[in-house]
């Protein structure tokens, strides 16, 4: 059945009658950027506006792949079960070379985890969950539909917005507008700012399709299939997936010159289905043409605007690394936004969001470009190599290894970041946490849930643990800690992390610093550090290219 | 083309894999530009530098008679 699209209702905004006192946080955007964030600052006990063009949710199923690491921090934010239930969780990927496999991946081979390695669930289905989760925050979450921002400006240290409703405009004022305004962000155009990056000339057919019958064929598992010169569209690539309620994703490589409009028809898309399906019915869904482009800022923090998600970043979908990315910089935003505004750190902690989440960005801007060029050669040097790369991946493991229809999203490692106390370590230092199982005082429990939304220490093995201010304990496989202490189970925790070792948690989950015997003064000092003491104040701690306006 | 198997190469181990990407991207870079005759003179300079490297006359006929066998 297709998806019942609510509309939220639009309540006039106190600000169309009388001004509004200012306020700490403003989010410019109700997608899934925005609204995490609004949800991550809640549970911080920061408040926020969140102001949204529209009245309901993403149109069209766009991103369908969620990754471990959002299903992770959707977790923290109490929607990741809700999420996996609904979900259709898969976690391999075959390749096929016209009608022959020629190379599958396992991106999850393991047991042990909370979360799988990707669960399929439609871009309206996430945000839906999204909103009601806001709805849990009345006091501290106020989503606005119908407010379309149409400007901004940043006077002195505050940024005043003017918002078009149906019963008018309006200002606000805000400590921090936090840009969560998508791809075209407007909230960026206003500002001036350059976002070039390459640009992909192909057209990619995005199909979703509702049928009883599975296109895995008997099995029925769901998998992600990627064909290049498939027998049904040949010369081309495409791509299947599965989503709930029996929604399958198509996703077809068109020519360069394709016409967009003519493509984008049931006249053109049903016989390019009935090619792959054959005479199974269906009932086509939804579908869109793109083309894709990979582009970042040069900066995501300017003054008092902060852009997340794809305001900051766009990149083609192959490797599923824009949601993911976005809901990355969120998990990154959320607990520094939310120290500076309690005052608990300098402003120019915010300066390590803009590095480290333009680290993300760069890493998946270069594996989602590779994998776009990789499917689309762009001469017949390039198209050789990729012919006979596919010729030789029929037997050669170096040569299946090469080929790349997407390099899918992992969490983004964060070594060399300036709030990161070098270390040696099985997860390393500036590594997202990596999660295992525990039984524990109040029974079975995960890694990630004892472990994330604060700074915590964790002592594995018999080391034990000083008590530091603001600093949490947990101890895992000891017993004699004045703090909660758990047991490995199966020792998946001890083997992935190691015996006789601490570590320093960040809020976030990432690694901040690792200890064989942690004293106080050490892990405190690890702590500041984390928390930008060692930032400098009128410099950016990582090299900077220009910002061009 | 043959795709039979007893016609084909003996798999090699893989060699290039965690960097496998970044060698495809380098590869494509240096390409770049190239009309399709100059394209064609670089490969060979990159064979015979290849080449070069390997130094061992044995390995490199396996592999020229093993490149063939896929034509
Ligand atoms: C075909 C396709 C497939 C994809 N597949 C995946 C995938 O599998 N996995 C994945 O991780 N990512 C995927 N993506 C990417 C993913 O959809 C985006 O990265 C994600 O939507 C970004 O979220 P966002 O909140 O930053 O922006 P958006 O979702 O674009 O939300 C921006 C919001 O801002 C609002 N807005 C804009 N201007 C204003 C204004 N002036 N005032 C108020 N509000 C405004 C918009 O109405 C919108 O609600 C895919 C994208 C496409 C197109």
């Amino acid at each position: 059945m297709a998806y019942e699209y609510q509309t939220y209702a639009f309540e006039p905004p106190p600000g169309l009658t009388g001004p509004e006192p200012r306020h700490k946080v403003v989010i410019v955007g109700a997608g899934p950027i925005g609204l995490t964030l609004a949800i991550d600052l809640a549970l911080r006990g920061v408040p926020s506006v969140v102001l949204d063009d529209n009245n309901v949710v993403s149109r069209g199923s766009r991103a369908i792949c969620w990754s471990k690491r959002t299903l992770e921090i959707f977790d923290r934010l109490g929607l990741g079960e809700r999420m996996l239930a609904r979900g259709v969780t898969w976690k391999v990927g075959r390749q096929f070379h016209g009608a022959q496999e020629v190379f599958s991946f396992d991106l999850l081979p393991e047991d042990g985890h909370k979360y799988p390695a990707f669960i399929n669930l439609q871009q309206y289905y996430v945000e839906e969950y999204l909103i009601e989760r806001a709805r849990d925050f009345p006091d501290l979450i106020d989503l606005r539909f119908c407010n379309k921002v149409v400007d901004h400006r940043e006077i002195d240290r505050f940024v005043q917005v003017e918002i078009e409703t149906p019963s008018g405009l309006y200002k606000l004022e805000t400590d921090w507008l936090i840009a969560c305004d998508g791809a075209k962000s407007p909230t960026r155009e206003r500002m001036g700012l350059s976002f070039e990056g390459q640009v992909f000339e192909e057209q990619f057919l995005i199909a979703d399709i509702e049928m009883e019958h599975s296109p895995f064929g008997d099995a029925a598992v769901p998998e992600r299939w990627f064909w290049f010169d498939p027998p049904f569209h040949p010369g081309k690539s495409a791509l299947l997936h599965m989503q709930p309620d029996n929604i399958y994703r198509i996703d077809l490589q068109l020519d360069v010159g394709a016409d967009a409009k003519a493509e984008a028809t049931e006249e053109k898309v049903m016989p390019r289905i009935r090619a792959i399906v054959g005479d199974t019915p269906f009932r086509l869904d939804w579908m869109s043409v793109y083309k894709f482009r990979c582009i970042m800022l040069d900066r995501f923090v300017h003054g008092r605007v902060i852009f997340a998600g794809d305001s900051a970043h766009v990149v083609s979908p192959f490797g599923a690394r824009g949601g993911n990315g976005g809901i990355q910089d969120v998990d990154n935003l959320g607990w520094k936004l939310a120290a500076v505004i309690g005052g608990q750190a300098n402003e120019n902690l915010l300066e390590s969001y803009d590095a480290e989440r333009r680290h993300g960005a760069e890493e998946n801007i270069l594996n989602s470009a590779r994998s776009t060029n990789f499917m689309t050669p762009k001469t017949g040097i390039e198209a050789l190599f990729r012919a006979e790369t596919l010729r030789l991946a029929h037997n050669q493991p170096f040569a299946r290894k090469l080929l790349n229809s997407g390099r899918l999203s992992l969490p983004c490692g964060l070594e060399g970041s300036a709030l990161i106390t070098p270390g040696a370590a099985q997860v390393a230092p500036g590594r997202a946490m990596v999660d295992a199982p525990l039984d524990g005082p109040h029974g079975a429990s995960w890694l990630i849930e004892e472990v994330q939304g604060r700074f915590v220490l964790v002592g594995f093995g018999s080391v034990p643990l000083p008590e530091v201010a603001g600093v949490a304990r947990i101890g895992v496989n000891q017993r004699n800690g004045d703090y909660p202490c758990f047991t490995a189970r199966s020792g998946h925790a001890i083997r992935r992390y190691g015996s006789e070792k601490a570590y320093l948690f960040r809020p976030d989950g990432h690694v901040a610093a690792v200890f064989d015997a942690p004293d106080a003064a050490s892990v405190a000092a690890a702590r500041d550090r984390a928390m930008g003491a060692e930032m400098q104040s009128d410099e950016a701690p990582a090299p900077q290219r220009e910002v061009t306006a | 083309m043959s795709t039979d198997s007893e016609t084909q190469a003996r798999p090699a181990p893989d060699r290039l894999s965690p960097n496998q990407d970044e060698f495809y991207a380098a590869l494509m870079a240096a390409h770049a530009g190239l009309s399709l005759d100059d394209s064609h003179a670089l490969n060979a300079r990159l064979v015979l530098m290849m080449a070069n490297r390997i130094g061992d006359i044995q390995v490199l006929e396996t592999i020229l008679r093993d490149a063939r066998k896929y034509s």
